[in-house]
């Protein structure tokens, strides 16, 4: 699957009433690659995400979905080239795993047409990619964070979309199911070039896992590029406010950073 | 995981389709036999009572012919009544399953936020204060539902959409309110029009005719197609607005044409029976239990609603010497279900 689709967003300001939350923001998605956007908290990540897959009206400029403004489009239209899995989603109680990935047949349905073969397939195939097939018949209920993110993600990837947002995939799960999702992901990206953007807590997943990291501080942008080039000592301290470290990773060289809190940094060497 | 095993997605494949085919033929299964037994209750209710007759004499009448004794008790009568008694279990079943579904709350029925206490009080000015035909009644309490509805609305509604405990308190709040003016009004009221106001406090099928039962006959016969064709939108608002924006799910349009839809339907319902109590909070959480997570149990709470009133009906009149209001059984049936569904809704959440 060769992806040609390319998302944009051109001085892009959002605000939820009186209150301005992002301004002029240009942020290109490169296409076929891991996006990862970071911010300290109510730094604007969620919204700019949202507006970019539509859920939010923009103030001022656009997002570019292939060059077209994503708020003229119909959502249905947004909803076959582009999916998002929000932070809470909520699973009907007692619902079963094959049905609620079903879900994700939504975009593919018109008003009268019924659920064909393809959309079967396409389930399937969203429950071997996330390793959830074994889970098919069992009710989303009884399973664990883990399973139940990777079974989240198998929705969104039944909608069959080239775009994948996601915000926060990771909340709420423990660190090994935190790696296994961030690995599906890399997997999606890897084996069906699929391009994915997520905001993501963790610095140093963040840096690990991303290709583009994009560096958000109060509703700007503060940096964007390489991991190694945008996750510096300085960057962490603006956007954060955090007096910090950032070491090579030794498995891999990437910036990992390590957080100097008040009472623990004096036990540090100097360098 | 490279890319995916042709031999394993053929085996998830069959899995998938058998589970779709197994869920397919339960939700079937189901609605069959709910709408079999509406079917058998309400033949029931036209055979049985102070006289019986045969399953002939019914048939005959039904088909048109003059059957000694039969034609009164059974065509005008009983016929009437039960047909009322289905339509409006459809309806109350129908709208509260939605708003439950849509809001993702048993509570959130729209009998105990009080939508259908603004049919009530529309409905008790209409006949008591300025004594209109029926089908201004109708009209007036429509109105009135969809008005104190949006009311709610807007008043539940905070900066980045409607938060719905916050809905549904506010919706208790007007609905005690409004019950105040229906007991306003039926206290200023001349005693021989107390019978026919009573219907305004508990709901009562007594003297139903055909004429008064027109406008809710012609609002479900339009609105239930509307409602089963917003299903599928529903269902994928069931998942949380945002799930269901991102599926292509044009969601604010969605839920407002979901609310006239059911207020219509409830306050057509509300007009021509009145507030029959706790049908529609009733119908959706015992209809989802029935059919089990496969999918959406709107129309199976709109036939378990029908069966309800059928049923309670049959009781209110012949079970206890005195003939009931239909509204005194289903509420004695409603407020236990309703302190079961509170404490359990402690325990897990309760979604419908």
């Amino acid at each position: 699957m060769s992806n040609a689709h390319s998302l944009t967003a051109e001085g892009l300001g959002l605000g939820y009433g009186e209150r301005t939350v992002v301004e002029g923001l240009d942020l290109p998605i490169p296409p076929g690659r891991i996006t990862v956007v970071v911010g300290a908290n109510a730094c604007g990540k969620s919204t700019i995400l949202k507006a970019m897959s539509r859920l939010l009206p923009v103030r001022s400029g656009s997002v570019l979905l292939d060059g077209k403004s994503i708020h003229a489009m119909s959502t249905k239209e947004v909803a076959r080239t582009l999916g998002l899995l929000p932070q809470s989603p909520i699973a009907p109680e007692g619902i079963a795993v094959a049905d609620l990935v079903g879900r994700g047949r939504h975009p593919h349905q018109g008003m009268l047409s019924r659920w064909t073969s393809d959309d079967d397939l396409a389930v399937a195939r969203a429950l071997q990619v996330t390793g959830t097939a074994d889970l098919a018949d069992r009710s989303v209920d009884e399973l664990s964070g883990g399973q139940r993110q990777r079974v989240w993600i198998a929705m969104v990837l039944a909608q069959q979309t080239e775009l994948l947002l996601l915000d926060e995939p990771t909340t709420f799960l423990d660190v090994t199911h935190q790696i296994e999702v961030l690995d599906l992901l890399t997997d999606l990206n890897r084996d069906f070039g699929t391009t994915i953007v997520m905001v993501l807590h963790d610095l140093n997943l963040a840096a690990r896992y991303a290709d583009h990291l994009v560096a958000i501080k109060a509703g700007g942008l503060y940096a964007a590029g390489e991991p190694s080039a945008v996750l510096t000592e300085t960057c962490v301290r603006d956007v954060f406010g955090l007096d910090n470290l950032v070491v090579p990773d030794p498995t891999n060289g990437k910036p990992l950073v390590l957080p100097l809190g008040r009472h623990h940094a004096a036990a540090l060497p100097t360098s | 995981m490279t890319a995916v095993q042709p031999d394993a997605l053929a085996a998830t494949l069959e899995a998938v389709t058998a589970g779709r085919r197994r869920r397919g033929r339960r939700r079937l299964l189901v609605h069959l036999g709910l709408g079999l037994a509406v079917v058998v209750v309400f033949w029931l209710s036209l055979m049985l009572g102070r006289t019986n007759y045969p399953f002939s004499d019914v048939l005959m009448v039904i088909l048109g012919g003059d059957v000694d004794g039969a034609s009164f008790t059974v065509g005008t009568l009983r016929l009437p009544r039960a047909g009322t008694g289905l339509m409006v279990g459809l309806a109350f079943g129908l709208a509260g399953a939605t708003f439950q579904t849509m809001l993702r709350n048993p509570l959130a029925s729209p009998d105990v936020i009080g939508i259908s206490s603004g049919a009530s009080a529309a409905a008790v000015i209409g006949i008591l204060v300025l004594a209109v035909s029926p089908t201004t009644v109708s009209v007036m309490a429509t109105a009135a539902a969809l008005a104190t509805a949006f009311a709610i609305y807007l008043l539940a509604f905070k900066q980045g959409g409607v938060a719905n405990t916050r809905l549904i308190l506010i919706g208790i709040g007007v609905a005690s309110m409004l019950g105040s003016v229906v007991s306003y009004v039926l206290s200023g009221a001349a005693a021989w029009d107390m019978q026919v106001a009573m219907r305004w406090l508990t709901g009562n099928l007594n003297g139903a005719t055909w004429e008064r039962t027109l406008p809710l006959l012609l609002a479900v016969v339009l609105l239930t197609p509307v409602l089963l064709y917003l299903l599928r939108d529903l269902e994928a608002i069931r998942l949380g607005d945002q799930t269901a924006a991102a599926l292509g799910v044009p969601v604010e349009r969605v839920r407002v044409l979901l609310i006239v839809v059911a207020v219509t339907l409830m306050a057509f319902a509300t007009a021509a029976a009145g507030p029959i109590a706790f049908v529609a909070f009733l119908s959706g959480p015992i209809a989802a239990r029935i059919l089990g997570p496969v999918g959406s149990p709107v129309l199976a709470s709109g036939l378990f609603g029908a069966l309800l009133v059928l049923v309670a009906d049959f009781f209110a009149q012949y079970a206890l010497g005195t003939r009931f209001p239909v509204g005194v059984i289903t509420g004695a049936l409603g407020a236990p279900f309703l302190i079961y569904l509170l404490v359990r809704s402690n325990r897990s959440g309760g979604s419908l």
